[in-house]
């Protein structure tokens, strides 16, 4: 049995590295899905407008900025949220995380982010009717006091 | 494999399911060097994420290399206890983990 399970194994892998090799099948035919542009350009293009109905909770000084932790609330935006964006401007790849909602889905995220340096962190809410955003400053203070 | 496996839990509270989940994951960025050699760590990190509830997704997630190494996850659901909830990951190079476990 654990032979079989080996030789699928190898198998399967060989696969993967020779269609590697080939330069067809790159990791973005494997996750059609995945926004590759969105993902590695080096800013946002749309951020929307600024609303108070979006909370964006981050610490004001994040003395490891490589677990910066971000929570955006949009329960208090109006119509259906299509998908929650956090976006670490500061960042060379700015854009950290998509959510999108579906049916039943509460708009509401919580993660923890990576941030190279000192920057504006922003929440981004789509909803049918238009996008809107949060923003909150985070200083990162790496091998700091805090200070 | 309890590696790759996704920690869960789900607590239900007045109709909504509160999830957190933490992911086993190095999230290379590919820009980092190696400090010995000098070369660049190849990026390895987690894309997609999706969260179900009794089989069906009620979130996707694409999650750059900005997030964090193992990711932390909370998101929220309406819902009733004993709903089963899913988390589901993929990364860059294909591999992927997930995790199941119902509301308390």
């Amino acid at each position: 049995m654990k032979r079989r399970l080996f030789m699928k194994g190898t198998l399967a892998g060989s696969a993967i590295t020779a269609a590697l090799g080939a330069g067809l099948l790159a990791p973005r035919a494997v996750l059609a899905a995945w926004p590759e542009a969105e993902m590695l350009a080096a800013d946002v293009a749309d951020t929307g407008m600024a609303s108070g109905s979006v909370k964006i909770k981050a610490p004001e000084i994040a003395e490891n900025g490589a677990v910066v932790p971000v929570t955006v609330d949009a329960t208090g935006v109006d119509g259906i949220v299509e998908s929650i964006s956090i976006v670490a401007a500061a960042n060379q790849r700015p854009l950290g995380a998509t959510y999108h909602m579906k049916e039943g889905a509460i708009p509401f995220v919580s993660t923890r982010l990576k941030m190279g340096k000192t920057g504006d962190v922003f929440g981004v809410v789509k909803t049918a009717s238009g996008t809107v955003n949060a923003k909150t400053q985070v200083k990162v203070t790496i091998g700091g006091c805090g200070g | 494999m309890a590696k790759s496996a996704v920690k869960l839990r789900a607590k239900a509270k007045k109709g909504i399911i509160d999830i957190k989940c933490l992911m086993s994951h190095p999230m290379e960025t590919g820009l980092r060097k190696d400090k010995k050699t000098g070369e660049k760590i190849p990026a390895h990190f987690i894309q997609t994420v999706v969260a179900t509830k009794n089989g069906t997704p009620f979130m996707n997630a694409d999650f750059n290399s900005t997030i964090s190494k193992n990711p932390y996850l909370r998101i929220q659901v309406a819902g009733e206890k004993g709903d089963e909830i899913s988390v589901s990951w993929t990364d860059n190079k294909g591999a992927s983990g997930s995790g199941k476990k119902a509301a308390k």
